[in-house]
C-alpha cells in the first residue's frame, strides 16, 4: 500500500448541494475515507404540517431545482392515492411524457456539464465552449428540446404550473407537441454522437458488489408507481416503502442514510437498468450491450453510461407517447378532487433514483404527518462504502494524491448527487 | 464567444460569482437553463466562481449572485465574507429575498420541527432569514424560480451601467395584457392583484393561480384582496396558505392571523 495520502475536498464542485470528501492514509494504513454531507436542512416534512392538500405538490416541488417535476408528480400521486383518485389515461400519458423530458434534461445536464469535464481535463464546461464548440452546442440543443417540452406540457421547466392533483390545469397545444416530436426525432442523431463521445472516455475500472433498488417493471421500463424490487431479491408494495429504506441518522451527514439487505444500497439509472434491463427500448438495450453494460453491473462509474442509455430510451418512448396523444381527442384535463382522511404513498423514479412521498391527512384534508425519502439520501451510505473501497484499492495501486482525488470526485459525481434534495 | 473588443473599443466584462445557501439551487440552474442564449449571456461576463458548474474558484469578483436563505451561523459568516468581496450583491430568488418556502418552518417552534424530522438526533438550524437580515443587498431578483429573461435583462443593465427598475404594478396587469382568463371567474384563488409584476403572469398564464412568489407590488392593497377572496368564499386558511407561502407578504399574514385568532407560532407536540 501507498505510504501516505491526504485528500480533502471542501464543498465538492459540479454537484448539486454541499458535500466534502476526506481520504487519509498514513504509514500504509487507511485512517479515514469519508463522504460528509454538510447541507443545511429545510424541514419540508415539518413545514407541510397543517397545510391543506393542494399545498403539497406546490411546496414539495421546491425540494429540488433539478427534478422539481419528479417531486411534484410524486407529491400529486401520494395525494391521489390517499384520496382514492385514479388518473385518466390522458393524464397518465402526459405525466409520463413530462417525466421523460425531465429525465432527458437532467441526464444531459449531468453527462455534459457535470461529468464530461473530468474526462477531458477541464474544470467546467465553460472552456469547452471555445475548444469544443460543436460538443457544447449539441449538449445545449438536447437540453433545450427537453426543457422546451417541459414548458409545453408542465407550464415551465422548473417548478411546473399545470400539474395538479386530479390532472392538469390545461392540456398542451397539439401543434406544439408535433413540433417537439420532430425535434426529438432529430435528437436521436445528437444522442448517437453523445454515445460516441462517451465511448471515447475511459470509464474507471472499479467494482464493489452492492444491492440495487428500483421500481419493478411490469411490461414497461418503470417510472411512476408500482412494486419495489432489489437485486438481492427483495420485493415490496409501494405503500411499504419505509421497510425498503429503513432511514437512520449518522454524524457525518445532515441527510439521513438508508439500508436494506446489506450495509448500503444504490438507486438511480444503473439500479433501474440492473433491475429492468429487458424492458428497455430495443435500441437502448442494444446500445447498452455495445458498452458492455448488462445486469447486474457493479461499477458505480457506469451510472454515467446507464444515464446515456436512459436518454435514448426516454426519447424513443416519448416519440411513441406523442404519437398516441396526437391520435386521440382531448378529454377533460382535470377531474374533481374530494379530500378524505387517510394516508397516501407514492414511489416515482426520478433522474437520480427512486423517490418516495407519503402524507397522512385529517378529515379536513390537512396534512398531519409527511415523509419524503430522496434518491440521493438512499445513495449516501453506498457512496461512503465505495469511497472506502476505492481509497484502499487505488492507493494500493500506487496512484498519486491528485489522481486519487480526481477519481474520488468522479465517483461521487457519477451518482449525480442532489445533495440539498437529500437533506431537504 | 464575442471578442474582447467591439469596433476596437475594449469591453468591460464584469467578474461575477454565484453562491448558494439554504435552497434548491433551482435559480442557479435557471442560468444554465438558458440554452438558447447561454453563450451570449456568458460573453457578457466573466464567471469566476460557480460551484454547481465549475471546479475553479476565485474570491476576486465584482458582482455576487446569491441564492437561498440563511439558516445556520456558518452561512451568515460566509455571506458576510461574500459581501466584503463583492461590489454589488444581488439576492436571487424568493429564498434570498424573503426566506422563500424555507420560512414556512418559522411558523413553528424550532425545537419541534427538529424533533419532527430528526427525532432525538442533534441538528443545527435556526429560523430561515432573507439575506437582507444579515447584510446590505444592492439588488433583488424576485421569483420562485427566477425568470431567465428577467435575469438576462438585469445583467445586461448591470454590465452597461443602466439602472435596474422593477415594475411597480401587479401581475394582474400582465395577465390582462395577455388576454388571460381571470382565474377568479373559474373559482381559483389568485394573488395576481397584489403581487409584483415582471414574470409576465407566468402561473396564471397556465391557469394556475398566483401564490405571490415575487412579493407585494408597490401600494398593493392586500386588505382589498382579502375581501375579494372572502367574497369568493375562500376560507381564511386558503388565504393564509397563499399569502405565507414565499414570505413576501409576512406582515399581512401576521395581521390576518391576529385578526382571525390564529397565533403566529404554534407549539406542536411531537407525535411519533
Amino acid at each position: 500500500m501507498k505510504v501516505s495520502c491526504n485528500v480533502n475536498v471542501h464543498h465538492l464542485s459540479r454537484v448539486e448541494g454541499h458535500g466534502n470528501i476526506h481520504i487519509k492514509i498514513k504509514d500504509g494504513k487507511l485512517k479515514e475515507a469519508s463522504w460528509e454531507v454538510v447541507e443545511t436542512p429545510r424541514f419540508f416534512e415539518a413545514m407541510l404540517v397543517g397545510k391543506k392538500w393542494d399545498n403539497a405538490p406546490w411546496i414539495c416541488g421546491r425540494i429540488c431545482g433539478i427534478c422539481s417535476i419528479g417531486h411534484t408528480l410524486a407529491s400529486i400521486r401520494a395525494v391521489e392515492n390517499a384520496f382514492g383518485i385514479v388518473p385518466s389515461e390522458q393524464t397518465r400519458k402526459l405525466r409520463l411524457l413530462l417525466k421523460h423530458m425531465e429525465t432527458l434534461q437532467s441526464h444531459i445536464l449531468h453527462l455534459y456539464f457535470l461529468a464530461a469535464p473530468d474526462f477531458v481535463n477541464a474544470g467546467s464546461v465553460f472552456p469547452l465552449i471555445k475548444s469544443h464548440p460543436d460538443v457544447v452546442a449539441r449538449a445545449a440543443r438536447l437540453k433545450l428540446v427537453a426543457n422546451d417540452a417541459c414548458d409545453v406540457i408542465g407550464g415551465r421547466r422548473l417548478h411546473p404550473t399545470t400539474t395538479v392533483v386530479g390532472g392538469f390545469t390545461m392540456v398542451p397545444d397539439k401543434r406544439e407537441l408535433e413540433l417537439i416530436k420532430t425535434r426529438l426525432e432529430g435528437a436521436m442523431v445528437d444522442l448517437s454522437q453523445t454515445a460516441e463521445l462517451f465511448r471515447s472516455f475511459p470509464i474507471p475500472d472499479f467494482s464493489r458488489e452492492t444491492e440495487f433498488v428500483s421500481l419493478k417493471g411490469q411490461g414497461d421500463y418503470p417510472f411512476i408507481g408500482g412494486d419495489l424490487v432489489s437485486t438481492d431479491g427483495v420485493r415490496m408494495k409501494e405503500k411499504d416503502y419505509a421497510k425498503m429504506t429503513n432511514e437512520y441518522s449518522v454524524k457525518q451527514s445532515t441527510a439521513k442514510w438508508a439500508r436494506l439487505s446489506r450495509d448500503s444500497f444504490a438507486v438511480g439509472a444503473l439500479a433501474r437498468l440492473n433491475n429492468n434491463f429487458v424492458y428497455l427500448h430495443p435500441t437502448a438495450r442494444e446500445l447498452s450491450e455495445s458498452f458492455g453494460l448488462r445486469p447486474v453491473n457493479h461499477n458505480p462509474y457506469m451510472n454515467n453510461v446507464a444515464q446515456l442509455i436512459e436518454c435514448v430510451h426516454v426519447t424513443l418512448d416519448s416519440i411513441n407517447l406523442i404519437n398516441e396523444i396526437l391520435d386521440t381527442e382531448w378529454d377533460e384535463p382535470r377531474q374533481p378532487v374530494k379530500h378524505k382522511k387517510g394516508t397516501g404513498v407514492a414511489a416515482v423514479e426520478v433522474p437520480r433514483g427512486i423517490l418516495y412521498h407519503s402524507y397522512e391527512f385529517d378529515k379536513d384534508g390537512k396534512i398531519v404527518k409527511s415523509d419524503c425519502v430522496i434518491p440521493t439520501g438512499q445513495n449516501h451510505a453506498n457512496i461512503q462504502h465505495d469511497l472506502k473501497a476505492l481509497a484502499v484499492e487505488f492507493a494500493a495501486g500506487g496512484k498519486k494524491d491528485a489522481d486519487i482525488e480526481l477519481l474520488a470526485e468522479m465517483l461521487v459525481r457519477s451518482y449525480d448527487p442532489c445533495i440539498s434534495c437529500s437533506v431537504h | 464567444m464575442s471578442a474582447d473588443t467591439y469596433l476596437g473599443v475594449p469591453l468591460h466584462r464584469p467578474r461575477v460569482a454565484f453562491f448558494e445557501f439554504t435552497a434548491c439551487e433551482g435559480c442557479q440552474l435557471q442560468i444554465l437553463n438558458n440554452e438558447a442564449t447561454l453563450l451570449d449571456f456568458l460573453s457578457l461576463v466573466e464567471v469566476v466562481s460557480f460551484r454547481e458548474a465549475m471546479k475553479e474558484h476565485s474570491d476576486d469578483y465584482e458582482i455576487a449572485f446569491v441564492e437561498g436563505s440563511i439558516t445556520r451561523a456558518d452561512e451568515a459568516a460566509r455571506l458576510k465574507k461574500i459581501r466584503k468581496n463583492a461590489r454589488v450583491l444581488v439576492a436571487m430568488g424568493s429564498c434570498a429575498c424573503f426566506g422563500g418556502v424555507n420560512q414556512l418552518k418559522n411558523r413553528f417552534d424550532q425545537k419541534w420541527i427538529k424533533q419532527e424530522v430528526y427525532g432525538k438526533f442533534p441538528i443545527e438550524s435556526e429560523k430561515a432569514r432573507p439575506l437582507s437580515d444579515i447584510v446590505d443587498v444592492d439588488l433583488e431578483i424576485y421569483g420562485c424560480p427566477i425568470k431567465k429573461e428577467e435575469v438576462e435583462k438585469i445583467v445586461t443593465n448591470l454590465v452597461l451601467g443602466k439602472a435596474v427598475t422593477h415594475p411597480k404594478y401587479p401581475v394582474c396587469m400582465e395577465c390582462m395584457a395577455n388576454d388571460n382568463i381571470c382565474l377568479y371567474k373559474v373559482g381559483e384563488p389568485c394573488l395576481g392583484p397584489v403581487t409584483r409584476a415582471g414574470c409576465d403572469a407566468w402561473c396564471p398564464g397556465s391557469r394556475f393561480g398566483c401564490w405571490g412568489c415575487r412579493g407585494p407590488a408597490d401600494a398593493a392593497n392586500v386588505d382589498q384582496l382579502i375581501s375579494i377572496m372572502e367574497e369568493h368564499n375562500f376560507s381564511t386558511d386558503t388565504i393564509i396558505d397563499r399569502l405565507e407561502c414565499f414570505g413576501g407578504f409576512s406582515e399581512f399574514v401576521d395581521a390576518l392571523k391576529k385578526k382571525s385568532g390564529k397565533s403566529k407560532t404554534k407549539k406542536k407536540r411531537a407525535r411519533k
